[in-house]
């Protein structure tokens, strides 16, 4: 297993916010976590990217404590791509996208010519070359996260976190960037992402973990985990599972579609 | 953004680095004896053992260019690049468009150091040391205060800065209170309008040092500085040690801008306007904008000197300039620098 989290607790002044988590992502794989707003997930995304000091229990890469890796190392090997974040300052695209070369120099060290072509190589690969010399802080939403995606592959690390890549998307460009991700893992990038949408694990995970309150309620395939009774214990609400065609199945929630189409006297709340 | 395409990037240090060196030139004859260029470039070959002045006209010469002019211009340099280098760091680095130097409370507590130092001692030494000691103290307070309670770190510095600020604002008008009010009292007041009329060789000599070891440092780090302006987390997984250089670009803009304050009191503005002028000449990437920064700064300061030494027959607290001409100038860029925070 390339990254592995053993027994994580962790919490901010008494209160857990993981208890006694467990998981393993193997290379490759994508791995989707789903469960409520605050159940914890931003939380563990950053306990694996060894953002956060741990109480009990470890974070492994390759069998290595992160903890004890340094984080310029760390660097090298785990990329983070945040959510669509306040911007700062108007970077040119280049400009943020070398900064995932920041790991790779010594101190004093400058972008040289090699930097520029990685660079270059993985604005190219998703197709935002055109993008380099605009104003980073002017790119719609969807650009953006593909800028970031391009300063994760430019950093040469091969498992990615995202936190709620999706979130502030428009629908073409969440599954633009579900396309994406689907390509990058065929060529071996493994992937750790949290989502609200069951749907885009139904579509492209490997693996689902769900959490609720700080602790792992199932884990496994999509087609194991991603029943109504588990959305239920998530989010509350009955949602019904549908098979469109072989292997493609999505979410409908099936009281919104009772009450619309069937029963339109019944009031619409639980 | 229209200037930038037009100037190449590259261009601009060594454009502006000689308009820095014209207008320190070119105020080397301003004043109230008016020397010709030909004049200074003829002192200069004297001094160099070239040319050929006869003796009294060289020592008068000398008095006015070396004693006299020469040392409050490059006060006026050393000044108006740390002020804009502390403060485009800041402005990076707590990810703010409102930020100035003084947002730890280094202003303030140099302040108050220095109208400390005025009433219990008459050495000039004693006073700018007093000034520079409580500036460093007032950060160390904003810092200690951050570090006491959890949450936003950038949030916590700057409430820390806000009560640091506060206290040494108090702890001043205690000073003023009980200063006399003939002699200290207005002593203090002249201070803290900014000026550089005390500015002699030694102390530009003295503070030339630590302000030049500031200034590169900062610049050094200014890879740093643009990553550090995308947030913490994504700085760490970078591979930046944020804590460390984060504090080592406190510690620096601290110190050269309380060294400014040793030369010339409270010198407002330059710190906020001078990064946002420089950002819309060359853009936000702190890797040009710092040393673009500094040498409009030091530009800017030079110009604003000679025109409150020269504007009236009475000099005008340059502090005072800084100000009238800083105040309508942000409020016109304010606009045009919004968009460099999206």
């Amino acid at each position: 297993m390339l990254l592995r989290a053993e027994n994580v607790t962790f919490g901010y002044t008494g209160r857990a916010v993981l208890r006694d988590v467990s998981l393993a992502v193997g290379k490759g794989e994508i791995v989707t976590l789903l469960g409520p707003n605050g159940c914890g997930k931003t939380t563990l995304l950053k306990v694996l990217l060894g953002l956060n000091r741990l109480e009990t229990g470890k974070v492994l890469f390759d069998g290595e404590d992160i903890s004890a890796m340094g984080q310029k190392t760390l660097a090298r090997k785990i990329a983070y791509v945040p959510q669509f974040h306040r911007a700062s300052f108007a970077y040119r695209v280049m400009d943020v996208v070398l900064m995932g070369r920041m790991p790779h120099k010594s101190f004093f060290a400058r972008y040289d010519n090699r930097d520029m072509e990685l660079a270059r190589a993985a604005l190219e690969k998703l197709s935002i070359l055109h993008l380099e010399d605009r104003p980073y802080t002017e790119l719609s939403g969807g650009e953006r996260q593909l800028a970031l995606i391009a300063r994760a592959l430019a950093q040469e690390a091969h498992t990615f976190i995202f936190d709620e890549p999706a979130n502030g998307l428009d629908y073409g460009n969440q599954i633009k960037l579900l396309e994406e991700l689907i390509n990058l893992s065929r060529e071996g990038y493994t992937f750790i992402k949290s989502t609200h949408f069951p749907d885009h694990a139904l579509w492209i995970a490997d693996r689902v973990i769900m959490m609720k309150q700080g602790e792992i309620i199932a884990s496994g395939g999509p087609e194991d985990t991603i029943t109504s009774e588990n959305l239920y214990a998530l989010y509350g609400r009955e949602i019904d599972i549908h098979s469109l065609k072989e292997n493609f199945r999505v979410c409908v929630p099936g009281r919104l579609g009772n009450c619309r189409m069937k029963k339109p006297t019944i009031r619409c709340v639980n | 953004m229209q200037l930038k395409s037009c100037v190449k990037n590259t261009a601009w240090i060594p454009g502006l680095f000689f308009l820095l060196v014209a207008s320190v030139v070119i105020s080397l004859t301003l004043g109230k004896y008016p020397l010709s260029l030909e004049e200074i470039f003829g002192f200069l070959s004297t001094s160099c053992g070239f040319g050929s002045m006869d003796g009294q006209k060289y020592e008068l010469f000398k008095n006015i260019i070396v004693d006299i002019r020469l040392p409050r211009i490059l006060a006026a340099v050393l000044i108006g690049a740390a002020l804009s280098v502390s403060g485009a760091s800041f402005q990076s680095m707590f990810i703010n468009p409102l930020v100035s130097p003084s947002l730890l409370g280094v202003l303030s507590g140099a302040s108050f150091g220095a109208a400390l130092g005025m009433i219990v001692s008459h050495n000039w030494f004693a006073v700018q040391s007093s000034s520079f000691l409580f500036g460093f103290v007032a950060v160390l307070i904003s810092v200690g205060i951050a570090r006491l309670y959890r949450g936003d770190r950038l949030l916590m510095l700057i409430l820390g800065g806000i009560i640091s600020g506060a206290l040494f604002t108090s702890l001043l008008s205690i000073v003023k209170y009980v200063a006399d009010p003939y002699n200290q009292l207005p002593a203090i007041v002249n201070w803290l309008m900014g000026g550089l009329s005390m500015a002699d060789g030694n102390t530009v000599l003295f503070t030339s040092i630590p302000i030049g070891i500031g200034v590169l440092v900062i610049v050094i780090l200014s890879p740093y500085l643009n990553i550090l302006s995308m947030g913490d987390d994504e700085a760490k997984t970078l591979g930046v040690n944020v804590a460390a250089i984060r504090m080592t670009l406190i510690f620096f803009a601290t110190l050269i801008s309380a060294m400014t304050v040793v030369v010339g009191g409270m010198i407002g503005w330059v710190g906020l306007i001078i990064p946002h002028v420089s950002r819309m000449l060359v853009g936000p990437d702190n890797r040009l904008l710092l040393p673009v920064s500094a040498l409009i700064g030091a530009f800017y300061l030079v110009g604003v000197d000679d025109v409150s030494r020269l504007l009236f027959n009475v000099e005008i607290p340059l502090g005072i300039v800084t100000s009238l001409v800083g105040i309508p100038f942000f409020a016109l860029v304010l606009k045009n620098a919004r968009k460099g925070w999206g």
